[in-house]
């Protein structure tokens, strides 16, 4: 009995708090609530040194930092789509620059425009032209990019590479020349880990975008190209080739183990988003004499890109602040800040050279002047929805390699999802 | 007994919040969920367009769908049958046993008590193929196995090899319970029974198989209930351990519904695939709360 009563007063508490927590944003109070899921290492601190010059030139706000942890931030847009579907958005969010933020939350109209804040700081001329085209719709920007990732790299163990006398594969038919030598040496020329599949579509993006060149594998996101032309076909075989090539464990493995892979010398070679620089120097690898580093290959010229960005949803309860906080996040102090200690380079292209490392400095030179061409595995490129779609694909394909039924489910996506 | 005007109300005012939660957040949820299911909603925002079963339709002729009932199937199947097999024999053996009872009971016990993410993990780095077991192996015994566990993608009549390490990982967590099931049963049995069989001269196996599995039987089928919902909707265990698996060897609908609804922001195909779920517990669950009902009447 009396633990009945326990119970009923339980569940009256439970729905009391609930009130005043759907009670609790008030407009007016000086708040502001960063929503991301930058939760550990380099990311985590990047955002607390974002966050001190915020408060510098703010001293009266109370910074709330509510970070999701897990799964590259699948986690946390699920808990993004319960806030903003429920109308409590908060005043600002992390998101990939591109369509993951337009294809969701632009096209359902939750999004304000960004142009004014672009026009008052005089950014439009110290962002890239193709990063000003991925994060804008109808030539309304949306989010303001901290951040630029290159997805399309291969890293390269230097002292393999030196053994046998090898260079770092320029084109495609260097990579299969290369790894016929090292597979003969006995050595796996390629490390993959794609648990998860993104990693395999992460490749198979920089493979079509070496064997099509930027401006077709644009046209494969605006709908001008179509999945199952002879390109992408020929793409498709050549990935096959590609897998013929890479550990057999690969299905077991994430990113990071196949990144071990490559430290170890069990593989020679991985094609990974410049994260990957991170981990080696985490690992205490000499950037430059451990490892080193090449456009993957056919893709010179050529600049994959992902970005962190911070959008305002619409009805934010502290809009005033939260423009206040991306102005931090696009300016050169925020950006100069955040990108060194993250291991990322600036999104603007007038950001102090002396902080960044070699890596680092050879992205920037080619960020500013390469053709810019957005990921699809981190959803620059397409919607989410459709990235589900692909992944989807990828899984049967890396184990079927089917080529023309890819390429159909390919292109029965790309119809259904390209320029919506 | 006669009931006083304020013993009705004191029950009545204890009742009704739990009803009213109930009958909102799992009742109300699962009338929504199927709403959901029969309209177009693709994307963040609702949308309400009547589409009846198509999204039925299409999930049934989507290749991971039918992939995932398949191993649904076996998976149940299976992992039924390892938790049976091993918890009976354990149970059998513990009886047995006079010293050291409880010791062995609470370790084939303990793995219950772990969260199914915890041995999803564990798991995940002893079938890993080359830093799990085939390492161990080959560096005691120095015999180099191939076997690629959970990353592999044959099949055999629909059943994929690579569900074998998850089929294990699963009954390791859960044999204990059919155990501890079995032997609170086999306690109940009326000892006069046994001695009785004893006199007339019956052996063990004659014991077992004509005292023991007829006495076990109604116990036996609830703790199978309780394991065929976990499996029906196994979700987290499998998502640390292997995800969705190269070309879906290891992925269940539990899975898919994450994915597709949460990452992919297909509500409605998703609302359709928790709906399928639901109806596979329900035919398992519904006969047997019938059949008690039955019993309870009577």
């Amino acid at each position: 009995m009396r633990k009945m009563l326990g119970l009923v007063l339980l569940c009256g508490l439970l729905v009391l708090t609930l009130a005043f927590y759907a009670c609790g944003s008030k407009q007016g109070e000086k708040k502001l609530e960063v929503f991301s899921w930058w939760t550990a290492g380099g990311e985590a601190e990047g955002l607390e040194a974002m966050r001190k010059i915020f408060i510098n030139q703010n001293p009266d706000v109370e910074f709330i930092n509510a970070t999701v942890a897990g799964g590259a931030g699948s986690n946390a847009q699920a808990v993004l789509a319960t806030r903003m579907q429920g109308g409590s958005p908060p005043d600002t969010f992390q998101v990939h620059a591109g369509l993951e933020l337009i294809g969701s939350w632009v096209v359902a109209g939750a999004m304000e425009p960004l142009n004014f804040l672009f026009e008052e700081n005089d950014w439009m001329s110290v962002y890239p032209q193709g990063v000003i085209e991925i994060i804008s719709q109808d030539h309304k920007i949306y989010s303001v990019p901290v951040n630029i990732h290159r997805s399309n790299v291969l890293w390269y163990n230097k002292a393999i590479f030196n053994k046998f006398g090898l260079d770092p594969p320029e084109t495609l038919d260097d990579f299969f020349t290369v790894a016929e030598v090292l597979a003969d040496e006995g050595i796996t020329p390629l490390a993959l880990g794609d648990n998860g599949i993104w990693a395999a579509t992460h490749l198979f993006e920089n493979i079509l975008l070496g064997a099509l060149g930027p401006e077709k594998y644009k046209g494969l996101w605006t709908g001008k190209v179509k999945w199952d032309s002879a390109d992408v076909k020929a793409a498709l075989k050549t990935f096959v080739k590609v897998l013929g090539y890479v550990n057999t464990d690969h299905a077991a493995l994430s990113w990071d183990g196949a990144a071990q892979y490559v430290i170890d010398g069990k593989c020679a070679m991985t094609v990974m988003g410049d994260w990957a620089h991170g981990y080696f120097k985490a690992k205490g690898l000499k950037p430059g004499v451990d490892y080193g580093w090449m456009p993957s290959p056919g893709t010179i010229g050529a600049f994959n890109m992902l970005s962190d960005s911070f959008g305002l949803p619409k009805n934010a309860p502290h809009r005033k602040i939260a423009i206040k906080w991306l102005t931090v996040c696009g300016s050169k102090a925020g950006q100069d800040a955040f990108n060194p200690i993250k291991g990322s380079i600036p999104a603007r292209t007038d950001a102090d050279r002396n902080l960044y490392d070699a890596y680092l400095l050879s992205a920037m030179n080619d960020f500013s002047s390469d053709t810019i061409v957005p990921s699809c595995a981190h959803g620059a490129a397409a919607a989410q929805s459709w990235v589900t779609k692909i992944h989807d694909v990828m899984s049967i394909f890396v184990a079927e390699k089917d080529v023309e039924k890819a390429a159909r489910e390919f292109q029965a996506a790309a119809s259904r999802f390209a320029n919506k | 007994m006669v009931r006083s005007r304020k013993d009705i109300a004191i029950g009545m005012s204890i009742v009704i919040p739990c009803f009213l939660v109930l009958a909102v957040f799992v009742y109300g949820f699962i009338g929504w969920t199927l709403t959901v299911s029969f309209t177009a909603w693709e994307g963040v925002l609702p949308n309400w367009e009547f589409v009846g079963l198509k999204n039925f339709a299409t999930l049934f002729s989507t290749q991971r769908f039918q992939i995932d009932l398949l191993n649904t199937v076996f998976f149940s199947i299976f992992f039924l049958g390892f938790c049976v097999l091993f918890g009976f024999t354990l149970a059998i053996l513990l009886d047995k046993i006079t010293t050291g009872a409880a010791v062995f009971r609470n370790i084939f016990l303990f793995p219950l008590a772990i969260s199914f993410v915890v041995t999803g993990v564990i798991w995940r780095w002893i079938f890993n193929p080359s830093v799990g077991i085939n390492a161990l192996i080959n560096s005691t015994v120095g015999v180099n196995i191939a076997w690629r566990w959970y990353t592999d993608t044959s099949s055999v009549c629909g059943f994929h090899i690579a569900l074998i390490p998850v089929v294990i990982a699963a009954g390791w967590q859960l044999t204990g319970y059919i155990m501890a099931m079995v032997l609170a049963g086999l306690r109940a049995i009326p000892v006069e029974i046994f001695e009785s069989a004893a006199i007339d001269g019956a052996g063990e196996f004659r014991k077992l198989f004509n005292i023991i599995i007829p006495h076990l039987k109604p116990i036996l089928l609830s703790a199978l209930i309780v394991l065929g919902h976990i499996s029906l909707k196994i979700f987290d265990l499998v998502y640390t351990m292997t995800g969705r698996g190269t070309a879906f060897v290891t992925d269940f609908p539990g899975i898919y519904m994450f994915e597709t609804t949460f990452q992919g922001h297909f509500y409605a195909e998703g609302a359709g695939i928790s709906i399928i779920m639901l109806m596979l517990v329900a035919i398992v669950i519904i006969p047997y709360l019938y059949s008690i009902l039955k019993k309870e009447r009577v």
